[in-house]
């Protein structure tokens, strides 16, 4: 029986070169700090007012109002990596409705504050990650949930797995679990809304909560 | 035609062909110069037109090895078929001129093992990164190999 196939073809070596990897290598730890970003003359304005004797009596009222604000409407951009978007799907579903919070998931990373990982992040969809993540407007904020996005968990030992979400970007709040349940992960987000309501100076992070971590 | 016929054609035709019968399947250890062959033969005048898988075995010091799983679903029996490719060595014949859907498993194959493939019509990697450095399957990778800036 005769078989024709395809004409032989042996092609040039796949894998970039070193020097390129390099090059690439260099392109991301180029990139700017993620952080918080405002403009100069919003830093200025605001210190200033704080600096200003008496002025405490109008930044802590603005970060009141403006804390709870941000925190009253906290948009998740819908990013399920692995089984614990399920548990994710279930907390924004009917039973646990995350709604009342004030959190409605948005499939647009341009209208959303907060960043749930839900799942296991792999070397290959790290840059895929931080590129959505980039596209979030200011102030953001994000969520690790579960064993694989707070650590590696079980697949902490295998080649492709990114160990730990805050290697890629900065992460808020952890929610353990494998998978976290919707109790769990409300439990999260309910410490991210107490996180969110101790920003100082009308948006700057401050020193870490005892009672949030 | 049950086993033993297969056996002994395959006896018959490849005489440096070990046959080991047992198990679900034939269990047949071919030389890497006659791998493509043999799988002609095998599609051919054993009709094992159902090809399974194909994947490799890394032997540390004895080299690699690959293993493909062909059936006939006819007549209801099943070749595995192994080749060492020798100590160091990464070339093996390329069964995507018989078999097309060993293109993928092929690629897979390269991509973990680094067995390269020859007369491949598009030996790419099919899993990993394309700037990945190293075939994770291997004995000899490192688990903790760096992967930069991720970790």
């Amino acid at each position: 029986m005769e078989i024709k196939g395809p004409v032989p073809v042996v092609p040039a070596p796949v894998w970039r070169t070193f020097k390129d990897l390099q090059e690439w290598e260099a392109l991301h730890q180029s990139r700017p700090a993620r952080g918080d970003t405002y403009s100069s003359a919003f830093e200025s304005l605001t210190e200033g007012i704080h600096a200003f004797p008496g002025g405490f009596l109008v930044t802590a009222p603005a970060d009141a109002f403006l804390n709870w604000a941000r925190k009253s409407s906290v948009w998740p951009v819908t990013f399920g990596l692995a089984c614990c978007a399920i548990e994710m799907m279930a907390t924004f579903a009917s039973r646990f409705d995350v709604e009342r919070l004030g959190m409605v998931p948005w499939a647009s990373p341009r209208h959303s504050d907060l960043m749930i990982i839900s799942g296991t992040v792999t070397i290959k969809m790290a840059p895929m990650l931080l590129r959505i993540y980039d596209q979030m407007p200011d102030p953001k904020w994000a969520v690790s949930m579960g064993s694989c996005a707070n650590s590696g968990g079980p697949f902490r030992h295998g080649y492709h797995v990114v160990k730990g979400v805050d290697r890629v970007i900065p992460v808020d709040v952890y929610v353990p679990g494998c998978p976290p349940p919707p109790e769990s992960l409300l439990n999260g987000l309910l410490l991210l809304q107490e996180q969110i309501s101790h920003f100082r100076r009308t948006g700057q992070r401050g020193p870490a909560n005892e009672k949030v971590d | 035609m049950t086993d033993t016929d297969a056996g002994a054609r395959i006896a018959a035709e490849f005489p440096d062909v070990v046959v080991t019968p047992g198990g679900s399947a034939l269990t047949i250890t071919v030389p890497v110069s006659q791998w493509l062959a043999f799988a002609q033969f095998a599609k051919g005048a054993l009709a094992c037109r159902w090809f399974s898988f194909l994947s490799a075995v890394d032997w540390k010091d004895e080299g690699l090895e690959v293993i493909a799983w062909v059936e006939n679903t006819d007549e209801h029996f099943n070749l595995l078929l192994k080749t060492k490719l020798g100590p160091g060595q990464t070339a093996c014949p390329s069964l995507v001129s018989v078999y097309r859907g060993a293109n993928w498993m092929e690629r897979e194959c390269f991509d973990m093992f680094g067995v390269v493939f020859d007369g491949h019509p598009d030996l790419r990697r099919m899993l990993l990164p394309d700037d990945w450095v190293g075939h994770p399957l291997l004995k000899s990778y490192a688990v903790d190999t760096p992967y930069p800036p991720y970790r």
